[in-house]
């Protein structure tokens, strides 16, 4: 999850103050009042990233599954996570949880000394934390998929944790470091009566003249240079010999991956024609600016895309989402443990693996994905509770007459084909927040990992997004300068002439 | 029992404090990073790559051009404003004075975000003009800034000298060119002052308006963003070199106006 700048700044100062207090105290291990051994275990997470209970009581979620759970979120996860470790395990442990607002936000704080023990950034920033070494990797113990109370181990779905396992920082995987939290894809909100399913299916719609001041892009500089990848490489990522490649997959990442001069030279023309052609870069208000319709189309992660279709469905407004045909970025949120943090601590490190599990217990990811709206990472292993959720969410009623039926096998047990994971659905929701939620396979075969920039190519990309952001002084013609020194001339000659206004009179007396 | 007293200097000791603290140290802080490279070492190059590249010049020069119309706007209308309600005697004149302030009481985000709906049901799509909607927000949010000066210096004017000028047969436009408006000088100053610099750096008011063009602010912003403290520090001190500049001349022209009146008298 992303948020705008607005209230990163806002977190930023929340945060630092924080920061402030937490460097007074020492932390970790403390000896309560009970005399027990109590663990502090310190949690850095996006905002409104948790379920934070208080529920209703209209809001109690019946599922169908195999035991007819009952899902109510009543208190806050933290407090249920404190009283669950309690219980499980014996020991006292306070969770001291605050939020932020970007990773960049988050990375600024981590730079600032040893804050957090836990912390939740997206997979570009944990692989830039991996490469730095300043990690605490996972414990065996973790891994261990007999342990009852491993629900991440247990419940990951494969797909998910194939891509943890593959990619690779230092020939380290990310598993050995990070656990999944929520994942998703980036794609276009868009207005179906409006644009054509066909157009949204493209990234050349985000800089499609014909959408003149209609669309809006994301105002980072990962997903915008991703999509204008996108529009760059179009014609040949949609090649038939590419299409049907058995290594299309990695053939897409290798492109969508590049950041020599030459693609970041390209990319910085295409984000220019973006720029003049776009209603606006965006952080927060495209969402907003989408359910209003003063947009119509909208660059935006799968997770929000949920949201803003669900916020336009009260008004009775129907949106769609797209994942355009030539790729599209899978992202991840991740918890990662902080080396600094942890200190070698076994007690604490225990804990903060049992807050990702506790995290990953299928109940819990229920509530979590009912508050966020995002999509976990955990498909539920032996338990069939996230499978009945997404049913829940999704599946058509009994008399509903235009359904499709929706295989959701992919995510849930790695055969798309399997008829125990088949939603059926209304017929919209092939390209609504079904879609957007738990994406086909045709969609997963062409879902890139965005790689972390290291420090040069960091520079450079930065170094283009400012160029298409900034007014290029450069691009003036000599026509702009003379019109800018008449101008000048006229504005100075009418100052002089006030300023000096009454020597002119005298001239003129004596004369 | 000894009594605890006070001298006058000890009494800015909090302020000195205060002011060592977060003004003087964060400056230190900011030199240092804006003359070393990533390693700690002494440099130019930040310096030499701001000058040397026309996206930051025309950052600048966009972000001057935003201030300076910003300012102008707000000079323009805020000044009769001033003028009538410190010089006309009107008895609610206090009353309409707090009507300008008042919107300064609410939330800036709230209020942008309805001006936002306005424009848009008067443009049609905010991104047609985005240069002319980020002077209508800035001048909408920075107005009462520079009424407020202008007001205060316009009600201590002297009555008498008006008079005086008028008796000695000067012409309503006369009076105000030659007594009031250069009387009004330190007003102005203030108010110019007291636009400009946010005018300059205030990112969020054209994020909100979507222009998405950088001013300095958002510069600055993006630089920090990708943890190259460096080159941000850099920027910060340049612009505060260029604010330097500005308020040096502002008050140059208004110690020169008041030479000039003293050389009149």
């Amino acid at each position: 999850m992303r948020v705008g700048k607005r209230i990163k700044f806002l977190a930023g100062a929340v945060l630092l103050t924080a920061g402030m207090t937490a460097l007074l105290p020492g932390s970790g291990t403390s000896v309560s009042a009970a005399g027990g051994e109590k663990v502090t275990l310190r949690i850095a997470n996006w905002e409104e990233y948790i379920d934070e209970g208080g529920w209703s009581e209209e809001e109690v979620i019946e599922l169908e599954d195999r035991n007819g759970t009952v899902i109510f979120g009543e208190n806050s996860m933290i407090d249920d996570f404190e009283a669950w470790y309690r219980d499980t395990y014996g020991v006292e442990v306070e969770v001291e949880y605050s939020t932020f607002g970007s990773n960049e936000d988050l990375y600024n704080q981590l730079t600032l000394g040893n804050e957090f023990d836990l912390v939740c950034p997206s997979e570009y920033m944990f692989m830039k934390l991996i490469a730095e070494d300043s990690l605490q990797p996972l414990s065996d113990a973790f891994f261990d998929e007999e342990t009852e109370e491993n629900y991440y181990i247990r419940g990951v779905s494969d797909y998910i944790r194939n891509i943890f396992d593959t990619n690779t920082i230092n020939n380290e995987p990310w598993s050995r470091y990070a656990a999944g939290y929520m994942w998703g894809t980036t794609g276009i909100v868009y207005n179906p009566e409006e644009i054509s399913r066909e157009e949204a299916s493209h990234w050349a719609l985000l800089a499609d003249p014909k959408y003149k001041g209609q669309v809006t892009i994301k105002d980072n500089v990962r997903d915008s240079y991703f999509a204008a990848l996108g529009i760059l490489n179009e014609e040949e990522l949609l090649k038939p010999e590419v299409m049907e490649a058995p290594d299309r997959l990695e053939r897409i990442t290798e492109r969508m991956n590049r950041t020599d001069e030459e693609t970041v030279a390209a990319a910085e023309a295409i984000l220019k024609q973006m720029k003049e052609n776009a209603y606006s870069f965006e952080s927060d208000s495209g969402k907003a600016d989408m359910v209003t319709g003063k947009v119509l189309a909208n660059y935006q992660w799968s997770g929000d895309a949920v949201y803003t279709l669900d916020q336009a469905e009260i008004d009775d407004y129907y949106l769609s989402y797209a994942v355009p045909e030539e790729c599209t970025n899978v992202w991840f949120d991740g918890w990662v443990m902080l080396k600094d943090g942890i200190g070698g601590s076994e007690s604490k490190q225990h804990a903060a693996e049992a807050f990702i599990n506790f995290m990953s217990r299928p109940d819990n990811v229920v509530r979590n994905m009912y508050y966020i709206g995002y999509t976990s990472v955990i498909s539920g292993g032996g338990s069939d509770i996230i499978y009945a959720y997404a049913d829940w969410c999704y599946g058509a009623e009994e008399d509903a007459e235009d359904t499709i039926e929706y295989p959701v096998g992919f995510f849930f047990s790695g055969d798309n084909s399997d008829e125990e994971y088949i939603i059926t659905a209304e017929a919209d929701q092939s390209e609504r927040q079904l879609f957007a939620q738990y994406p086909p396979q045709d969609v997963l075969e062409r879902a890139v990992v965005m790689q972390y920039f290291d420090q040069e190519n960091n520079q450079r990309i930065n170094q283009m997004w400012v160029n298409v952001r900034c007014f290029d002084i450069t691009s003036l013609t000599w026509q702009d300068w003379a019109k800018i020194a008449a101008a000048a001339v006229i504005v100075l000659t009418a100052a002089v002439l006030f300023l000096k206004r009454d020597k002119i009179r005298n001239i003129r007396y004596s004369a | 029992m000894k009594i605890l007293r006070f001298s006058r200097k000890q009494l800015c000791i909090p302020y000195a404090l205060f002011l060592i603290c977060f003004v003087v140290l964060p400056l230190a802080v900011i030199v240092y990073y804006a003359f070393t490279d990533g390693s700690g070492k002494f440099t130019w190059a930040n310096l030499l790559s701001f000058f040397t590249n026309g996206n930051t010049i025309g950052t600048l020069c966009y972000s001057l051009l935003v201030a300076v119309v910003v300012t102008a706007v707000c000079l323009v209308i805020a000044y009769p404003v001033a003028y009538v309600l410190a010089r006309s005697g009107l008895r609610k004149g206090p009353v309409l004075l707090m009507m300008f302030i008042m919107p300064m009481w609410i939330n800036f985000t709230l209020r942008l975000t309805a001006l936002k709906e306005i424009l848009t049901i008067i443009e049609g799509n905010l991104s047609h003009h985005p240069f002319l909607n980020t002077v209508i927000a800035m001048t909408y949010d920075y107005l009462p800034f520079m009424i407020l000066p202008l007001y205060t210096t316009l009600l201590q004017l002297d009555e008498s000298l008006l008079e005086a000028a008028g008796d000695l047969g000067a012409g309503p436009s006369a009076v105000f060119f030659r007594i009031t408006l250069p009387l009004s000088m330190p007003g102005i100053v203030s108010g110019i002052t007291m636009t400009f610099l946010p005018a300059m750096t205030n990112y969020v008011i054209l994020d909100m308006i979507y222009n998405s063009t950088y001013i300095m602010g958002s510069l600055i912003g993006s630089y920090f963003n990708i943890y190259d403290w460096n080159n941000g520090s850099m920027i910060s001190l340049i612009l505060f070199a260029v604010i330097c500049i500005i308020s040096f001349i502002t008050d140059r022209g208004d110690q020169n106006d008041a030479e000039n009146r003293g050389a009149a008298l």
